[in-house]
């Protein structure tokens, strides 16, 4: 089991060199690029079977003390996430090879090899058992990110890729000037050990390091009033990849303030997370609400989103935190789906305007049905996953008596449904426009709905899993909020 | 850990703050040239007291500067020495399409802040547009 946590990093970067040396062989290409992530899949699945059963995971890189070495912890928590997360880029690297038949998709040479990095940069930022490392990861992950953004060199990813790269480069020379503050306080790195060693610094300093972490990984995951970088680049890339971003790389972000947070006890932060969280779902849905644009309308809903997450945080209870993890789970496949939608738009119309596409439930009734489940789930609405998620969340809020939070929540959700319904009246519904047709070859479009399709099965999953996938979640935060078991896994391990 | 490390710190910090708000790309990369020192002397002065260097065979354990925050400053070297290798590469990509390394505005950004306008037709907020700005836009935009 401890080679499969290795292996889970090592598989995507090794195929990625493969992928590289095999640019211009179309077909192998593909082959080992899709290969790769469907065995990770099994990889991930096996072990979240594993975990379930026998409990944590702990490989020790290179056999080195855990105080002074790299150890990679696949516990509840990283493994449910694992799993959500290579499930979703296999997907998008199917719809990926669908668009690229039709010759409209990004530069495909490019495109496969950097998933693969992005791919081993967030399975190391989730399975990673210390700060450094995790440091690491998320640079691998965001260096692929760059050139998945910016590879084209059209002008209007240039202008955007600028800002991008230059506001998550900053954050993360904050991340290693936070790295120092951690070592120079506790004389480690390793999560486990700081789990043990930061509850007893002094309360400035431990709570020094708690707001400086919150806001290099809010600057990450896109919380208020951190997030403008992410509207403005998003919208730009190619629509597969900004699909994985939306999926990725915004809750990863989330995934390690949960872990990092809740480990070093900073419960005194709560209040303020809550604070930050509300503002985050409020702002983000008043931004949706004001574009015109399919994608652009999307990307205010990745930031509103976030804030339910910070939301099941802030509670800092086994229920609230269980609700962000749930949360989480849910929010990749679903973010991801949706933008795969707004890129059959595309792909059908040549623009996602709302004031340019109209009418499309009649000649793509099928795209119509795509889109309008995941946008419910998002929305919150029973029976999908999101009302599951929601629920969890609210619930943890009314027992925490944090009503404000809860009555914000909800405001957030119907807002949410209004901007999908404008989506919904503009694209779908109405007078079909005479705009001009792109022809798409008939298999690529195939596999390219077939591959969305697939998504939307992946989110109706988690609705239905949502008795199992619950009990896990309790698990994972239970886990991390005692941090006794991990500690000790991680340390005797 | 000497004073002198922690105001040089502070300093390199600063400057290569303020470099980075600037609108030329250049300028933000000598920023983070300067910042990312700041970010690895910072980790070298975690280590804490000053030793010998830490090579097995030239000093004992206790008379050695702690390895741990020196390898960790090594890794930190080499990946900002790749980013800022990607960062010139898209400064002069920029240069290519507009002749500057200048950091643009969104053009969404202004369109959306456009209509507010008072009665004497003062902008309140934002930035006149140009007609045709919002295809500009668009054209900008299709990119599937």
């Amino acid at each position: 089991m401890t080679t499969l946590v290795g292996l889970a990093v090592g598989i995507p970067l090794v195929a990625a060199m493969l992928a590289l040396l095999l640019r211009t062989a179309a077909r192998w290409r593909d082959v080992v690029t899709l290969g790769s992530l469907v065995g990770l899949t099994g990889i991930a699945t096996t072990l979240l079977v594993h975990v379930r059963a026998e409990g944590t995971v702990v490989l020790r890189v290179g056999g080195w003390d855990p105080e002074l070495g790299i150890v990679l912890v696949a516990d509840a928590f990283a493994v449910l996430v694992l799993l959500a997360a290579v499930l979703t880029i296999t997907i998008v690297e199917v719809f990926a090879i669908g668009q690229r038949r039709s010759a409209m998709g990004a530069d495909p040479t490019v495109v496969g090899p950097m998933l693969l990095v992005l791919t081993g940069g967030v399975s190391l930022s989730i399975l990673t058992g210390d700060l450094f490392t995790l440091f690491v990861g998320f640079e691998l992950m965001l260096v692929a990110s760059y050139v998945l953004l910016t590879h084209q060199g059209r002008a209007g990813q240039v202008r955007a890729g600028m800002t991008y790269v230059v506001m998550n480069l900053f954050a993360s020379t904050l991340f290693l000037i936070g790295v120092a503050i951690v070592y120079a306080a506790t004389g480690t790195v390793n999560m486990a050990l700081l789990a043990e060693r930061v509850p007893d610094l002094s309360d400035g300093v431990r709570l020094g390091i708690g707001l400086w972490f919150l806001v290099v990984f809010g600057t990450k995951a896109a919380m208020f009033p951190l997030f403008s970088w992410l509207p403005d680049s998003y919208p730009t890339a190619p629509t597969t990849i900004t699909a994985v971003f939306a999926g990725l790389l915004t809750k990863i972000g989330v995934y390690v303030m949960i872990r990092f947070h809740t480990l070093t006890d900073m419960d005194a932060l709560g209040p303020l997370i809550l604070v930050i969280a509300g503002l985050t779902m409020i702002v983000g849905v008043a931004g949706a609400l004001a574009q015109d644009d399919v994608k652009r309308i999307l990307s205010f809903h990745i930031v509103s989103q976030i804030g339910y997450m910070l939301m099941g945080l802030g509670l800092f209870t086994v229920a609230g935190v269980a609700g962000a993890v749930l949360f989480l789970v849910h929010q990749i496949p679903v973010k991801t789906v949706l933008f795969l939608v707004g890129g059959l738009i595309e792909v059908d119309r040549g623009t996602s305007a709302l004031d340019r596409v109209s009418g499309m439930i009649a000649s793509r009734p099928g795209v119509a049905v795509l889109f309008a489940l995941p946008a419910l789930s998002l929305a919150g609405l029973p029976p999908f996953s999101g009302f599951v998620a929601k629920l969890a969340l609210v619930d943890a809020g009314i027992d925490d008596v944090a009503i404000a939070i809860v009555v914000v929540a909800l405001v957030g959700s119907l807002l949410t449904l209004l901007s999908m319904v404008k989506i919904w009246i503009g694209v779908f519904w109405g007078a079909p426009d005479d705009g001009e047709r792109r022809l798409v070859p008939a298999t690529s479009w195939r596999t390219m709905t077939t591959a969305a399709a697939t998504a939307v099965g992946v989110t109706l999953a988690v609705a239905v899993l949502s008795g199992p996938l619950w009990e896990m979640s309790e698990r994972a935060a239970t886990e991390l909020l005692d941090k006794e078991p991990y500690v000790t896994e991680v340390m005797s391990g | 850990m000497s004073a002198t490390l922690i105001v040089v710190i502070a300093g390199l910090a600063a400057i290569g703050t303020y470099l980075v708000t600037s609108r030329l790309l250049s300028r933000i990369v000598l920023g983070f040239a300067l910042f990312g020192h700041a970010a690895v002397l910072a980790l070298v002065a975690a280590g804490g007291e000053d030793g010998a260097p830490p090579l097995a065979d030239r000093s004992t354990a206790d008379e050695m500067s702690n390895p741990v925050p020196q390898a960790l400053a090594l890794t930190a070297i080499v990946i900002s020495f790749g980013l800022t290798l990607f960062l010139l590469a898209l400064a002069r990509r920029q240069q290519q399409l507009t002749g500057d390394d200048l950091v643009e505005d969104d053009i969404e950004d202004r369109r959306i802040a456009a209509p507010a306008i008072d009665a004497d037709g003062d902008h309140l907020i934002g930035y006149a547009v140009a007609p045709g700005a919002r295809d500009a836009t668009i054209e900008n935009r299709s990119s599937t």
